[in-house]
């Protein structure tokens, strides 16, 4: 009977050091106990298909797809590409036909000056989230351009206190966001156009602080500021 | 007529049942050891196609997880990003570097880099990001200290009771929203504000499925 002991003690000492412990770095796949239905026939985001030739299940979107259907039969606003014969409108935010909301431009194709929506404190609050994920790396917390890359080779990032910068449109500023320009690449995958009006806004009170004098601060906070 | 079994073995009954329940014992152990995502999953660290370091670009460098996780405000999935958002800055940065000579090649050639999945929730299970980071439950939570990790790997079990286990109390777990991304940052209950967690999940609705149709849909 010691026997059997002393080999169930060697079985185990055998499988803990076959098996390890938990929580070990390893590169092996884990195995999966009941694979059942832990894979089905579907297509999760950003999968491999082995269907298409490239590979992707995500397809990309064919040139010139426009959406059907959407908000058929529902009035946002009054007016808004409402056709009330046929019940049928055009969602103008779908559709994106407002060039200076979502080109920054006039009709004339010129930058458009001033923002296509009301530039609230909600709105400015948002752009200063937003400009603190994807701008700051590069344009660093003042936007004077000394972001952490700069210390990495990123040598031509300007600061945004140059006259060039604060005469420019505010559509060109949201042009540049959305196409990018020089060495810096297009975030309009990243900023949906209404934020990106909000980050052109923050831009414009960074600017506006950074060039601030003493008559800026409301008399009650001012504090002993001379 | 001399006898079979020695004296003794009127005793060996009694000691096989007693061994065959230790042996039933050390199976149970040793079952949920080692057959539990505890032990399967935790410390998988897959070799990448591309040596990416978190805790150089996300600690070191303090970029924010959704530059370039950006979807995981908005949706159900936290995408992996395209080569583009690694040339936002590897245009200028590093660029001979032969580390970085499969992103550069994706992004000449738009396919993307095949990036090696971790974290992967079976089929039956529905999980939503979205639901969760916007409802003050940091990353840190289920993918433990991403950014001191220099390859990523699975450091929570992501099994049934690690869900249901927070799902059942989740109050002390939340954060406030500012530090969801901040994976430094302490709970409310660590910070001593338990109350404020509390008053949060009650402000705020906060009812994570304990019913089967929550999670399995
Ligand atoms: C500079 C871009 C970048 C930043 C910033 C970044 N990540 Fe990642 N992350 C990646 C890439 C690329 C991958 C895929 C390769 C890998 O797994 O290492 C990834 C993978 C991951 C994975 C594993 C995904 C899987 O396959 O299961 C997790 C979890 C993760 N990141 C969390 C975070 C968290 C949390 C932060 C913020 C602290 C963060 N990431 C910041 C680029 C980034
Ligand atoms: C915000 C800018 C930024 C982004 C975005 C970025 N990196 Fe980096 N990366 C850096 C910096 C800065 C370094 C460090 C360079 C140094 O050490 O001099 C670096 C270093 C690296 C290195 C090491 C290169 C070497 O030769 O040592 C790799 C690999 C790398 N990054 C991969 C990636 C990948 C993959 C992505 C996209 C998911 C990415 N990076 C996105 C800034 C960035
Ligand atoms: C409540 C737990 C939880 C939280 C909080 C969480 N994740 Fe995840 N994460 C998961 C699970 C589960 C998966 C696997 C999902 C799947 O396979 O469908 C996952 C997968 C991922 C992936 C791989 C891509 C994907 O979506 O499958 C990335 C990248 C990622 N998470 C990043 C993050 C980041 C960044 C944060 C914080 C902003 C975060 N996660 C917060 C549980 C979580
Ligand atoms: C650290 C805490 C925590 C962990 C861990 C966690 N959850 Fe949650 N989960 C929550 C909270 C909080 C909510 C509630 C959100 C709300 O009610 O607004 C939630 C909500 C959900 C929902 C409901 C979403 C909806 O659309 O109604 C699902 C599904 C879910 N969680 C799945 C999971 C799964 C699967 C896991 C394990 C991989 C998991 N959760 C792990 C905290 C957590
Ligand atoms: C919070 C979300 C959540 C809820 C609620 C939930 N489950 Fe699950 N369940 C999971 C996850 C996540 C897994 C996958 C675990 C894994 O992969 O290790 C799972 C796995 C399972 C499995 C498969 C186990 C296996 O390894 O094959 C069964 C069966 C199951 N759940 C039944 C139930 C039942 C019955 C209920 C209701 C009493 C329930 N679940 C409620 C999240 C949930």
């Amino acid at each position: 009977m010691r026997y059997a002991y002393y080999t169930l003690a060697f079985l185990v000492v055998l499988l803990v050091s076959v098996m390890g412990f938990r929580g070990m770095k390893s590169s092996r796949p884990p195995i999966e106990v009941f694979p059942d239905m832990d894979h089905q026939a579907k297509y999760k985001p950003q999968a491999e298909s082995k269907f298409f030739a490239d590979g992707r299940a995500d397809r990309p979107i064919p040139a010139g797809t426009v959406p059907y259907g959407r908000g058929r039969g529902v009035e946002l606003e009054p007016g808004h590409g409402f056709d009330s014969t046929t019940g049928a409108f055009a969602d103008p935010a779908y559709l994106r036909g407002d060039d200076f909301r979502y080109a920054g431009k006039k009709a004339d194709g010129t930058f458009a000056r001033g923002f296509p929506v009301e530039v609230t404190e909600t709105l400015v609050r948002r752009g200063r989230n937003r400009y603190m994920i994807y701008c700051y790396p590069c344009h660093g917390a003042l936007g004077d351009g000394n972001g952490i890359t700069k210390s990495y080779g990123m040598l031509a990032t300007p600061s945004y206190h140059d006259d060039r910068i604060r005469q420019m449109a505010e559509g060109e500023i949201f042009n540049t966001i959305t196409h990018g320009k020089n060495t810096m690449f297009s975030y309009a995958d990243k900023l949906s156009p209404d934020d990106r009006w909000a980050v052109v806004a923050y831009v414009r009170a960074l600017q506006r602080a950074h060039n601030a004098s003493i008559d800026d601060v409301p008399l009650a906070e001012r504090g002993g500021l001379k | 007529m001399s006898k079979i079994f020695p004296k003794s073995a009127n005793a060996l009954p009694l000691q096989i049942v007693i061994f065959l329940f230790v042996l039933g014992g050390v199976a149970a152990a040793g079952i949920t050891y080692y057959a539990t995502p505890a032990y399967l999953r935790v410390g998988y660290q897959p070799v990448q196609p591309v040596p990416f370091d978190h805790s150089l670009h996300a600690g070191q460098l303090g970029i924010d997880c959704r530059y370039c996780h950006a979807s995981v405000e908005k949706s159900a999935t936290s995408s992996v990003p395209a080569a583009q958002t690694c040339m936002n800055c590897h245009s200028v940065i590093k660029t001979t570097s032969p580390l970085l000579e499969v992103v550069r090649e994706s992004y000449k050639t738009g396919d993307p880099v095949p990036w090696v999945k971790i974290h992967q929730a079976p089929d039956y299970v529905y999980f939503n990001h979205s639901v969760h980071v916007n409802r003050g439950v940091s990353c840190v939570e289920c993918h433990g200290k991403v950014n001191e990790m220099t390859a990523v790997y699975h450091a929570k079990s992501h099994s049934m009771s690690f869900c249901l286990n927070c799902h059942r109390n989740p109050a002390t777990f939340i954060r406030d929203p500012q530090d969801v991304f901040n994976l430094d940052s302490k709970t409310l209950a660590e910070q001593g504000r338990l109350a404020d967690a509390q008053k949060f999940v009650h402000d705020w609705k906060v009812k994570p499925p304990q019913s089967c149709s929550g999670c399995h849909r």
